[in-house]
């Protein structure tokens, strides 16, 4: 039974994180139709902003929650406004070019501290017994966060005159642009919210992970192949993305090591496009958010 | 450009590469002849870019992924088979397969460019993981280890059909330049022919050739699998080149590279990714030199510079500067028009979906 439970938290936790590292990317991507491939470094960017402020004496929590998110978002805002928004229109070109922002970040980090690990920071909250097998309590604030998360986008998309906007720009752009709607202002503030969440998830990644330049080529393998496969709606794309491809992922794993689980995640990745080349909202959940 | 012009350009390419291919081990040192045949083997598989994306329009951003398993299926191969006569057939034969089954997924399933781009770099990125995780003695292939994190050793080329005659760096050169010949000149020949011209108008609207009765999907794929069997030819070249073969050729860092040697040296064309590559290999490894600039930041700022300010590389930028000193009016300057156009209705198509 508690093996059971062990197992089915790690499951958990797998789908969790899939989502953590995704949503930001989902954000820039159901908005703005625009694969942000310098993602990773976004969540890089948050990890060194936890590592080097805990370090410089702030409280661990205040640099995860507050101080990452604010920091990556304000460098997303101006990416945004100083690149992207001269490509709109032209998909392949922002493609390139947010590839070529992720490699100038890679190699200003690594100019700056480095190219080997940054003082790393141990994980806040020991851990936790479940019968005899025990569990990181970082991990299920991790899935908590996680959830929380989820939830807020859901009411601030769903609630909110902002989150109005926002829709109405995903749905049809150039109505929303007729009705006075500044699509603009809309795109900046969504890639600011989207580099923001990555920066969040990078932040409260840090921890576990460690920091490195490079480290955001670990998260994006994950992070695209989750936000493809779940099409255009930000929240059931990814949450339904993240539990099919974190659940196989998970237990492939735990069947036969950590190797397969990446391999595994990306077979059904593919099956699925040839099934669903849209992702799966495309085809199921089709008037969700 | 019209036909007798590009034709006297292709004998002047096909001239400046025999010359390079006999004249460059008379008078340059083995260190640059050994140097220069891993440039080689990336200028092919720029080539092999060149092609699927500047004719087929298929934006590989794993270009890499077939380089690698081209250069992993070699040494797997050569160490099992004690030669590598069949290794280099092996290697081009796994590379193209891989690129073929990955493409009916892709092309079957009408997934859009830039998913297929983002797919590709995954698919990449998730070999590197894997390999890298190879290293116990578990993992292998017959009687090859695959490594890990070290990769492996890459026995170099024999003479087909003796493999006791092992080839000298300054021979393997002589095979990695004619290989590059070939394979430039193969690539020619198929995008003049009928097969290469449908890919065209594929690329150029992909509606309008279906609707005239081209089967899109079969030629993406077909053209696909050329250019995957293509980097593993280049794969096998840059095993002989560097020595050994590490999980390194999947990372990212390596498939941003490929991508830039094709913009920086112009989609459209065969040559310009060539030449991309020759260019940007000289220029890390001079920066290579001294530490204080990284890498990335470098190749960073000369993907963004091209992309915001030479969108079409330097090649077709040099050829319409040159027709218009001489009062013709270029064909890339038509062609990138046609292009900027397109796009918006592009964006839009994919919206609905």
């Amino acid at each position: 039974m508690d093996l059971y439970l062990a197992l089915a938290l790690q499951i958990v936790y797998g789908i969790a994180n899939l989502v953590l590292i995704s949503l930001g990317l989902a954000i820039i991507f159901g908005m703005m139709r625009v694969i942000n491939l310098a993602h990773g470094e976004f969540l890089m960017l948050g990890g060194y902003t936890v590592v080097v402020s805990t370090n410089a004496g702030l409280n661990i929590w205040i640099a995860m929650l507050i101080l990452a998110p604010l920091v990556v978002g304000i460098i997303g805002v101006i990416v945004e406004r100083v690149m992207i928004r001269f490509l709109y229109g032209r998909m392949v070109d922002t493609l390139l070019a947010t590839w070529g922002l992720s490699l100038v970040l890679i190699g200003l980090v690594t100019t700056i501290f480095g190219a080997q690990t940054a003082t790393s920071i141990s994980p806040p909250l020991g851990a936790i017994q479940i019968g005899e097998f025990t569990s990181s309590g970082y991990e299920l604030f991790l899935i908590g966060v996680t959830a929380v998360l989820s939830i807020l986008a859901y009411c601030a998309l769903k609630y909110t005159r902002i989150g109005l906007i926002a829709r109405g720009t995903m749905q049809g752009a150039e109505i929303a642009s007729a009705l006075g709607v500044s699509t603009s202002r809309t795109y900046a503030i969504t890639f600011g919210v989207g580099a923001a969440v990555s920066g969040l998830a990078g932040g409260l990644l840090a921890p576990i992970t460690g920091v490195l330049p490079s480290i955001g080529a670990t998260y994006i393998a994950k992070a695209f192949i989750t936000v493809i496969s779940g099409g255009t709606a930000i929240l059931a794309g990814t949450l339904s993305a993240s539990t099919l491809l974190g659940g196989v992922n998970s237990v492939l794993s735990y069947i036969t090591g950590p190797t397969m689980g990446e391999v595994g995640l990306l077979v059904v990745a593919i099956v699925l496009l040839r099934l669903m080349p849209q992702g799966i909202t495309a085809r199921l959940f089709r008037r969700s958010l | 450009m019209n036909r007798t012009r590009e034709n006297s350009w292709l004998i002047l390419i096909a001239v400046l590469g025999v010359v390079f291919l006999i004249g460059a081990p008379q008078v340059l040192e083995l260190f640059t002849i050994i140097n220069l045949t891993t440039a080689i083997a990336l200028a092919l598989l720029a080539l092999s870019l060149g092609l699927i994306w500047g004719f087929g329009g298929i934006l590989c951003f794993g270009q890499s992924t077939f380089f690698g398993i081209g250069a992993y299926a070699y040494v797997v191969s050569a160490i099992n088979f004690g030669g590598t006569s069949w290794a280099v057939v092996v290697a081009v034969l796994v590379a193209a397969a891989f690129a073929a089954v990955l493409g009916y997924f892709m092309f079957y399933g009408r997934v859009s460019d830039v998913y297929l781009g983002v797919i590709t770099l995954t698919v990449s990125l998730i070999f590197y993981n894997l390999m890298r995780r190879t290293s116990g003695p578990e993992y292998k292939i017959g009687d090859a280890q695959l490594g890990g994190f070290n990769g492996m050793n890459a026995p170099p080329l024999n003479m087909p059909g003796d493999a006791s005659w092992i080839l000298f760096p300054e021979d393997v050169f002589y095979v990695a330049m004619a290989a590059l010949i070939i394979g430039y000149f193969l690539c020619v020949w198929l995008i003049r022919s009928h097969f290469g011209r449908v890919a065209v108008a594929i690329r150029e609207n992909e509606l309008r050739a279906e609707l005239v009765g081209y089967d899109v999907r079969l030629h993406k794929l077909i053209l696909f699998a050329i250019g995957g069997g293509l980097a593993g030819a280049a794969g096998v070249l840059f095993a002989n080149g560097v020595g050994r073969i590490t999980p390194d050729v999947f990372n990212l860092y390596n498939a941003a590279l490929t991508i830039i040697w094709v913009i920086v040296g112009g989609r459209g064309t065969l040559i310009g990714p060539i030449l991309g590559a020759f260019g940007l290999f000289y220029l890390i490894s001079s920066l290579g030199q001294q530490a204080s600039i990284n890498n990335n930041l470098v190749l960073g700022v000369i993907l963004v510079v091209f992309v915001l300010l030479v969108p079409r590389g330097i090649v077709p930028s040099v050829i319409d500067l040159w027709d218009r000193r001489r009062g013709r009016r270029g064909a890339f300057a038509r062609q990138g028009r046609r292009r900027r156009s397109r796009s918006p209705r592009k964006a839009e198509t994919h919206h609905e979906g």
